[in-house]
């Protein structure tokens, strides 16, 4: 796929809009990642916007993974990790004190990068964040939300018969649609996706990036990606980090085909990364 | 610019030259290199074949030694139940005859049995071939069962004494010179004419696995050590696998990564090296001594040996949360489960082979275990079978040290029948370990 079908695909979805209060779904302002004494962002100011796809790119190590695992607090977990600087969702600040994390990752969903679901049946798989959350007890409710989150993930024609099978029995793409299925599973606002196509094969690919389209029609989503034509085929927005700094974020067919920076041509063109 | 060329022709020689060499000594260093392959294949393989020639003889000695304590000798009597003897108002009540001379009958039926032995030495002789503490129980529980037979003439199977049957079953030679023998000639006539007159068999030893310890060694049984153990290694257990569990779970899923927990660390690792006999100790100077704990109880035994085996379980439950893969963790706090949800619903489930084999383990390393139970108590001489936690009682390995403490040659089969009985109790925890890893092992 070229570029110049890409950026007409981005304009047809006539979502590329400026940045505005009500369309901002995270705000980061000043954001430095410290892991021990090792700084590994750099002052990043970024804007999400609501309902599109935000790509991140940037060679290995640009600290595009560790941003997007700031926006779930997934970096808490690491006990090294230090994060400073100010990330506001739907204007409130997600590190503030009184913000329950175990709350704040429940609208804010993630994939990972390698497929990862529990060594459990493809039901409890998708069951089990609505259960611990209380969206839904009844079993009936349950497997109403495990059907419609599948559909969703356009996975429920290929795993209909067999639900209660181990998730790990899947192939690698179909692991992670139910990943995917069991991020939207909870409803959550974003969904945070880490290089969510880098462990499959060109048609799971495919696939994947198809249903990334479908869903930014009810989610916000950002996406870590290796791949620039990924980022050009799916996002609406482009950010690409460089180093531990954001270099530029623009509208994606900008990013592409005018980009601001030298370094950002250099990195699209393939000059370097 | 010459210069350079020549200069970059002689290095690309250099290069040829080099290349050719290395060829070379690679062939050459092959033969070597196969050489030292072929060499270490055969240390590990003849390592193997040692250790493995070793077990076998080890196997082989303990039940070429231990396999006849399984049989033993009994001998039939015809004993007339006097009712004179016995109940002489004819009550018929337990307590009479609970108490009645089941003894004097057994003599009684012995010099009929044989009219031509008379003098007191010789009768004392007689006597001897019967286990007479294991013959009046016999007698007793007959009567006991069924008081109608008073008056009556039955046949009863007896145990034989231990002498008699280390001779029957040749643990005893007959080809010794009789002053350098433990049984007479006269003696092995007796037994010869009972064996002749088909009153003599040997049989499964019954009593072996359902007795209690004794000092006679016909007598002795391994139940009541083997309840001790159970006894105590049910403490154990319910003590060191919620406890190590816990500590494990904490320390590796939420205790902060510093200067105390380490210290934690360390000293759990320090702890797991202390040698059993300290453990001991300490159960005597703290549990005994200061808590006032009763002395040989299983209670104190499961206490002493939970806190031996803590350490082991802790490692092992740490080890298996560790090898539980991050994503797993990611992916629960990622749908929102909190870090306690996390650890219970994904992580320790996960983790629970392994931390069971590790228990399990640890509690074989436990069952097996002798010196700190020495330091409180457990070694005494018990023949009553534990019924409870505080009952006095001993353990298995403290019986096959007690047996192979005695001087009479009967307990030498069973101290090695009761070193049988451990291992397969050791054998069956540990397959169960195994299997139970096999079985829940999971891949992702």
């Amino acid at each position: 796929m070229t570029i110049e079908t890409t950026t007409h695909t981005a304009v047809s979805h006539g979502a590329v809009t400026e940045p505005s209060s009500a369309t901002v779904k995270f705000l980061a302002r000043d954001v430095n990642v410290f892991y021990a004494d090792k700084q590994a962002l750099f002052g990043v100011n970024l804007d999400v916007l609501r309902h599109q796809v935000t790509a991140l790119i940037g060679p290995s190590g640009c600290g595009k993974s560790t941003f997007i695992r700031c926006l779930n607090r997934m970096n808490d977990i690491i006990p090294i990790c230090r994060v400073t600087g100010t990330i506001l969702l739907d204007e409130n600040d997600i590190y503030d004190s009184n913000i329950d994390v175990v709350y704040l990752r429940a609208r804010v969903g993630m994939v990972f990068q390698k497929p990862n679901p529990f060594p459990k049946s493809i039901f409890e798989n998708i069951a089990y964040g609505p259960r611990i959350h209380g969206i839904a007890m009844q079993k009936t409710d349950l497997e109403e939300i495990v059907v419609t989150s599948l559909e969703k993930a356009g996975l429920f024609a290929e795993v209909k018969d067999r639900l209660y099978e181990p998730g790990t029995s899947l192939s690698g793409g179909q692991q992670q649609r139910l990943c995917i299925a069991r991020a939207i599973a909870v409803e959550p606002e974003v969904i945070l996706m880490d290089e969510p196509c880098s462990a499959l094969d060109p048609i799971a690919t495919a696939k994947i990036e198809e249903l990334i389209d479908e869903l930014r029609a009810n989610y916000t989503i950002v996406i870590v990606t290796h791949n620039m034509q990924q980022a050009a085929r799916v996002s609406q927005r482009t950010a690409f980090f460089h180093l531990g700094y954001l270099v530029e974020c623009n509208a994606t067919e900008q990013i592409f085909t005018n980009p601001e920076d030298k370094r950002t041509q250099d990195y699209i063109t393939g000059r370097f990364g | 610019m010459s210069d350079t060329v020549v200069s970059e022709r002689s290095g690309m020689t250099n290069i040829a030259v080099r290349k050719k060499t290395s060829a070379e000594a690679v062939r050459s260093s092959l033969k070597k290199r196969y050489a030292a392959e072929k060499r270490f294949k055969a240390y590990g393989v003849s390592a193997l074949l040692f250790a493995f020639l070793m077990l076998l003889i080890l196997f082989s000695t303990i039940i070429g030694n231990g396999y006849s304590a399984f049989v033993q000798t009994a001998l039939r009597l015809d004993v007339t139940l006097d009712a004179a003897t016995l109940d002489p108002e004819g009550t018929r009540k337990p307590e009479t005859l609970g108490r009645a001379d089941y003894g004097g009958l057994i003599k009684k039926t012995l010099r009929d049995m044989f009219p031509e032995v008379t003098s007191r030495q010789d009768k004392r002789k007689l006597y001897g071939l019967v286990s007479l503490l294991g013959a009046t129980g016999n007698l007793r529980d007959l009567v006991l069962n069924d008081p109608s037979k008073v008056g009556q003439t039955v046949g009863v199977w007896v145990p034989a004494s231990d002498d008699a049957d280390m001779l029957i079953k040749g643990h005893i030679s007959r080809d010794v010179p009789e002053n350098a023998r433990r049984v007479s000639n006269r003696e092995i006539a007796w037994l010869d004419k009972l064996a002749a007159a088909d009153r003599l068999e040997t049989r499964f030893n019954t009593r072996f696995f359902t007795g209690g310890d004794s000092r006679e060694p016909e007598l002795a049984g391994i139940w009541g050590a083997t309840v001790g153990s159970f006894l105590m290694l049910t403490v154990t257990l319910l003590l060191s696998f919620p406890l190590g569990v816990a500590s494990a779970v904490y320390l590796e899923e939420f205790a902060p990564k510093n200067k105390w927990t380490q210290l934690v660390e360390v000293n759990i690792n320090n702890l797991a090296a202390v040698p059993s006999i300290v453990f001991g100790l300490l159960g005597l100077a703290v549990l005994l001594n200061f808590f006032g704990m009763p002395r040989s109880a299983p209670l104190v035994g499961g206490i002493v040996l939970a806190l031996m085996t803590l350490p082991t379980v802790i490692i092992a439950g740490r080890a298996a949360l560790t090898s539980v893969p991050p994503s797993i963790r990611e992916a629960a706090l990622g749908v929102g489960a909190s870090k306690v949800q996390t650890v219970f619903h994904h992580v320790l489930p996960l983790a629970m082979p392994g931390v069971m084999t590790g228990s399990i383990i640890g509690m074989a390393r436990a069952l097996g275990e002798t010196a700190p139970l020495l330091m409180i108590g457990m070694v005494a001489f018990i023949v009553d079978i534990p019924r409870g936690f505080t009952d006095p009682a001993t353990a298995l390995p403290v019986q096959v040290f007690l047996w192979a403490d005695s001087p009479e040659r009967a307990f030498v089969e069973k101290t090695s029948a009761a070193i049988i009985v451990l291992l397969a109790f050791l054998v069956t925890m540990n397959a169960l370990a195994v299997w139970l890893r096999q079985k829940f092992e999971r891949r992702w």
